[in-house]
């Protein structure tokens, strides 16, 4: 027997929590952007929350195991995609990153992640959770492989290392065993030290990047500037913070740009301790929300997907709070439903798009 | 449709999935408690970072004290001068307007990169300045590209504004911005670097009353160093005018009187120690460090072999030749030996084996002509009675050999040789026959031409000698006079009564001096009319051994003095001039006779209330005036208009008046519309070419 699919399985508690942290965006942009030139950003972004609310709910609509009978060719127009970023993609601040089609400018690493979370689903849910062999193994690598290689080519590292959690929680959902885990944490270990040796994968910026978190004191107007300004912006919030459009880090234009990545810190300065706190739970409560979600989802490839989404959401949320306390380096990596950005927007929505497909379908026959 | 697509019996683990929950939540906690380390634990700390960051303390700068000359005209003013500095952005790539800077700038474009690179290690909120005091052209540059070159900024300054043509530039001294040794030194313990402090002459001494104290404004800025808002305000203290004991007239008098000359002249009014003039050759211009000076000039400044930096009044420290005979007359004079002593001149004296010369043969000599005709024979045979031990006695006493304690950097001490010095610098012991160069003021002997003026002037004032100062003291905070004091130490105020008799001996000894007359030493500087008084000295430069080493050359000619006194007792005004290898001893007395005219001459104007001479030729006045009868009430040549008048009439006319009299009527009177007269006579500034301010502003 068939239900008809309904928007009363739509899981409304995510969405109004999601759509909380929106408005919550949209604030702190306006309040970032007050002072700087890039006033006016957070209408843009409503623009973004509006297109992604549509795009959700069309995703929503579509059977997701069409999506993953389409995967390949998606996987294939991907590949393709960031060959053509390579070759003739706009060069902004000696990175190709976007292709410009008339007015709009696509970032096609974002789009990749959503593809490539259909895709190892697609993979392991195939493999019918059975353990999993070398070769298995070799072949997930891969498949997230070649779309790394080429978009580290870019150069982006941010979006390059928001593939690795899709991989990773596809392994580790999918079946690996203890051994194959130690087996290739060591590879990955010897990996990233070759890595960082070899001189030639990683220009020199992103390694000076990648340790200046460590003591941004070493060299305070270089690398270790951003990591600095987003400290005392976070620490000078104090519990209760400065209040809104009130951060003299924020509107003194010393945070480096506090509408994307560094959002959150510009948040943390002007509503301190607490709102950073709250807005951390919300976050908290969306990923279990959609854990839930991958609990009750009728079938393994379901599950996958929605556990790659989190994975990604978890991932990002992580490294960008992270590097903004000092935890972790900066890596341009942007805050998912905070950060200003289109592509950013739009892959958060699409994704949500998945998940409450799958979870609409959770009791279909 | 999808029913055979969903296999229920492919689950996740509940486990594994707990499992990331447990490490999400895990992970959220790390988060908090990266957050209640930095908002809660160090907020204290990030928030006096964040001010910092955004406060930013600019200083208001004090404006300099003025300096004024004795009758309170401007000689040292500062004006409004605009700098341009470059400041960095962070999204914004300078080099691409170099080009366009250096050529509306006029600044060098290698040079300008030069700059820039400097200033690369330099935080970016820091500006780089790259041009001060810019011109009005270049302003104006900046301000029509404010749109293109956002990266330009101007900042108001005041700088120093000095006489022209190194117009008494080793008295007033110049600023510089605080060296990084001199910072290290106690007394410049409350400057920062980047300050700008007094590097010479009064600016020096008086740094600390001239400088003021400069207020601060707190400021607000944004990452680029842009202001934002500011509070707190602290105005700035401006420097203390300082009033100068020179004469503006004499000093002018001074400089065109010595000219390009290679030496030194110093005007001293004998009865309490104030500088009238103090000239040094050759100067230097002042202005040129008031601005960064480049590398050329100053190495030209600081190897120049005439040390146009060396202030020679106080710094030139050379044998004072016959200069030095007044002070052996004293001596001779107090111990009575001098007035018994009879001399026949025949061209030198050698008792010792060793003949030295006198430069004439003057015959009978005794000490009424000796000054005059400067005779070496009798000064030889005075100081040979003397001995070196009362010599050295008097010349101690009267200040040789000691600073005079002048409030001026840099002062040279001079030296007076003596039986025990020279045993203490050369383990040997005095013989008599140098006691005879010493007798002359040549051996050892080394006076200054400060000196010189303190020692003869007090000789001429019964023995009452003076402490020289160029800033009249009673204007100093008393903390800063006994400062002062300690600073400078030297001979200073002191009295060496001298027996009458002997006083007008040797006054009126000086008074011949310049009395054309046979074998008087400077008979072609006699002033007419003036009680004019001096003594002339000649010092060969060449010592025995360098003598072979330099040939014929003008640094072997002797240095040439002239101390003149006016009156010559009780003198109101004494001039002490020194002419390197300037050949011939009446010279300088003629240098110094220009001085002495010029200060008697200021003197008997200011006495008859009379404009100076130099007022030009004829000058325009108008006049308002009654007229009581037909016949014009002064003397003038203003003629009646009308004859018929039987009233007081107003009548107004236009005369040409020339050194107080009228010489014509200019134009003829207007009996009927009395005209406003159109303003006294022109003033006639002295002041070369700052006017000066009457009230001083504080």
């Amino acid at each position: 027997m068939r239900r008809i699919l309904s928007f009363r399985d739509f899981d409304w508690p995510l969405l109004a929590t999601v759509l909380l942290l929106c408005t919550i965006s949209v604030l702190e942009i306006y309040s970032a952007t007050l002072h700087t030139k890039y006033i006016g950003f957070h209408t843009k972004q409503i623009y973004w929350i509006a297109g992604g609310l549509l795009a959700m709910f069309i995703f929503s609509k579509i059977d997701y195991h069409k999506l993953i009978d389409w995967v390949p060719w998606a996987y294939g127009v991907c590949l393709v995609a960031l060959l053509a970023v390579l070759a003739v993609g706009q060069k902004v601040l000696g990175a190709r990153r976007w292709i410009k089609l008339g007015p709009m400018h696509f970032q096609p690493s974002e789009w990749v992640k959503l593809v490539l979370i259909l895709a190892v689903a697609r993979y392991f849910a195939n493999l019918g959770g059975r353990s999993l062999t070398t070769k298995d193994i070799f072949k997930a690598f891969v498949l997230v492989g070649i779309p790394m290689l080429l978009v580290i080519k870019q150069p982006d590292l941010g979006t390059t290392l928001t593939y690795t959690p899709i991989l990773a929680a596809g392994l580790f959902l999918g079946g690996i065993n203890i051994r194959q885990s130690i087996v290739l944490g060591t590879c990955a270990v010897v990996l990233v030290a070759g890595v960082w040796t070899s001189g030639k994968l990683l220009k020199p910026y992103q390694k000076a990047r990648l340790t200046s978190f460590i003591n941004p004191d070493n060299d305070p107007r270089g690398t270790g500037y951003q990591t600095k300004q987003a400290l005392i912006a976070v620490g000078s919030g104090g519990v209760w913070g400065k209040g809104a459009a009130k951060g003299t880090q924020t509107q003194g234009d010393f945070l480096p740009i506090p509408h994307a990545d560094f959002i959150f810190a510009a948040f943390g300065e002007e509503h301190g301790f607490a709102g950073a706190l709250f807005v951390l739970l919300l976050y908290f409560f969306i990923l279990m929300r959609l854990i839930q979600n991958a609990q009750t989802a009728a079938d393994l490839s379901g599950s996958l997907i929605i556990m790659g989404v989190v994975a990604v959401l978890t991932f990002q949320i992580a490294v960008n709070v992270g590097m903004v306390i000092g935890f972790m380096p900066v890596t341009g990596i942007p805050l998912p439903l905070m950060s200003y950005g289109g592509s950013s927007v739009l892959f958060t929505f699409l994704a949500l798009g998945v998940v409450m497909n799958i979870r609409m379908r959770r009791f279909v026959n | 449709m999808d029913s055979g697509r969903i296999n229920r019996d492919e689950k996740l683990s509940t486990l594994k999935l707990t499992m990331v929950q447990y490490g999400i939540l895990l992970m959220m906690l790390a988060l908090a408690a990266g957050l209640w380390r930095l908002q809660v634990l160090g907020a204290d700390n990030y928030r006096l970072q964040a001010e910092q960051n955004r406060i930013r303390k600019v200083p208001v700068l004090a404006a300099r004290g003025k300096l004024f000359d004795r009758e309170n005209r401007l000689v040292v003013d500062n004006y409004p001068s605009v700098s341009c500095f470059l400041v960095r952005e962070q999204n914004r790539n300078v080099d691409d307007d170099l080009p366009l800077i250096a050529r509306g700038l006029n600044l060098d474009l290698d040079q300008l990169r030069a700059t820039l690179r400097r200033y690369r290690a330099a935080p970016g909120y820091q500006p780089i300045p790259i041009k001060q005091d810019i011109t009005a052209d270049e302003q104006a540059f900046i301000e029509a590209h404010r749109n293109e070159l956002p990266e330009l900024e101007t900042i108001d300054e005041k700088r120093r504004l000095y006489p022209r043509d190194g117009f008494a530039a080793h008295l007033i001294g110049y600023v510089g911005e605080v060296s990084e040794e001199d910072l290290n030194q106690t007394r410049y313990a409350a400057y920062e670097p980047g300050d700008v402090v007094g590097k010479a002459g009064v600016e020096e001494t008086y740094d600390e009353l001239l400088r003021g104290q400069d207020g601060s404004r707190d400021v607000i800025v944004d990452s680029h160093g842009r202001e934002v808002g500011y509070f707190g305000l602290q105005h700035a203290i401006p420097g203390q005018d300082l009033k100068l004991t020179i004469d503006i007239d004499l000093q002018r008098a001074a400089e065109l009187a010595l000219g390009s000359r290679n030496g030194a002249i110093v005007a001293m009014d004998p009865r309490n120690g104030e500088i009238l003039a103090m000239v040094s050759r050759p100067s230097f211009d002042p202005n040129d460090f008031a601005v960064r000076i480049n590398r050329a000039d100053w190495n030209q400044l600081i190897t120049d072999p005439e040390h146009p930096l060396m202030n020679k009044v106080i710094q030139a420290q050379l044998a004072p030749g016959s200069t030095f005979k007044i002070l052996m007359s004293v001596a001779g004079l107090q111990e009575g030996i001098a007035q018994n002593l009879k001399v026949n001149c025949t061209g030198g004296w050698g008792p010792y084996g060793y003949f030295h010369q006198c430069d004439r043969r003057h015959g009978p000599v005794d000490i009424h002509n000796a000054i005059a005709y400067s005779c070496d024979t009798f000064f030889y045979q005075l100081g040979d009675r003397l001995g070196i031990d009362r010599v050295s006695k008097y010349a101690t006493a009267f200040g040789f050999g000691q600073k005079t304690g002048i409030d001026l950097p840099g002062e040279q001490a001079g030296l007076m040789p003596s039986a025990q010095w020279k045993l203490k610098n050369y383990h040997n012991r005095w013989y008599p026959d140098e006691t005879l160069d010493v007798a002359i003021g040549q051996g050892a002997v080394e006076a200054t031409p400060l000196q010189l003026a303190r020692i003869i002037g007090g000789i001429a004032s019964g023995g009452h000698l003076v402490r020289p100062h160029v800033v009249f003291p009673d204007q100093l905070p008393p903390d800063f006079r006994k400062a002062l004091l300690e600073t400078f130490p030297g001979a200073g105020d002191a009295e060496f009564t001298i027996d009458p008799e002997n006083w007008t001996i040797i006054t009126d000894g000086m008074a011949d001096v310049t009395q054309p007359a046979e074998f008087h030493t400077a008979g072609s500087a006699h002033l007419e009319g003036i009680d004019f008084a001096g003594k002339t000295g000649t010092a060969e430069v060449m010592s025995h051994g360098v003598s072979s080493r330099m040939a014929k050359s003008k640094s072997l000619l002797p240095n040439v003095w002239f101390v003149g006194l006016t009156p010559r007792r009780n003198p109101e005004l004494v001039v002490a001039v020194l002419w390197q290898n300037g050949e011939f001893s009446y010279y300088p007395a003629r240098i110094g006779a220009k001085v002495v005219s010029a200060y008697v001459e200021k003197q008997r104007r200011l006495a008859n209330n009379l404009q100076p001479t130099k007022a030009a030729a004829t000058v325009e006045m108008s006049a308002v005036w009654t007229v009581p009868a037909p016949t014009p009430a002064s003397g003038s040549a203003a003629r009646s208009p009308n004859q018929n008048a039987a009233t007081d009439r107003v009548q107004t006319g236009r005369f040409l008046v020339d050194h107080g009299e009228i010489v014509a009527q200019a134009a003829p009177a207007s009996a009927q519309k009395p005209r406003a007269p159109s303003g006294p006579g022109p003033r006639t500034t002295i002041a070369s070419s700052v006017p000066a301010a009457a009230g001083k502003g504080q």
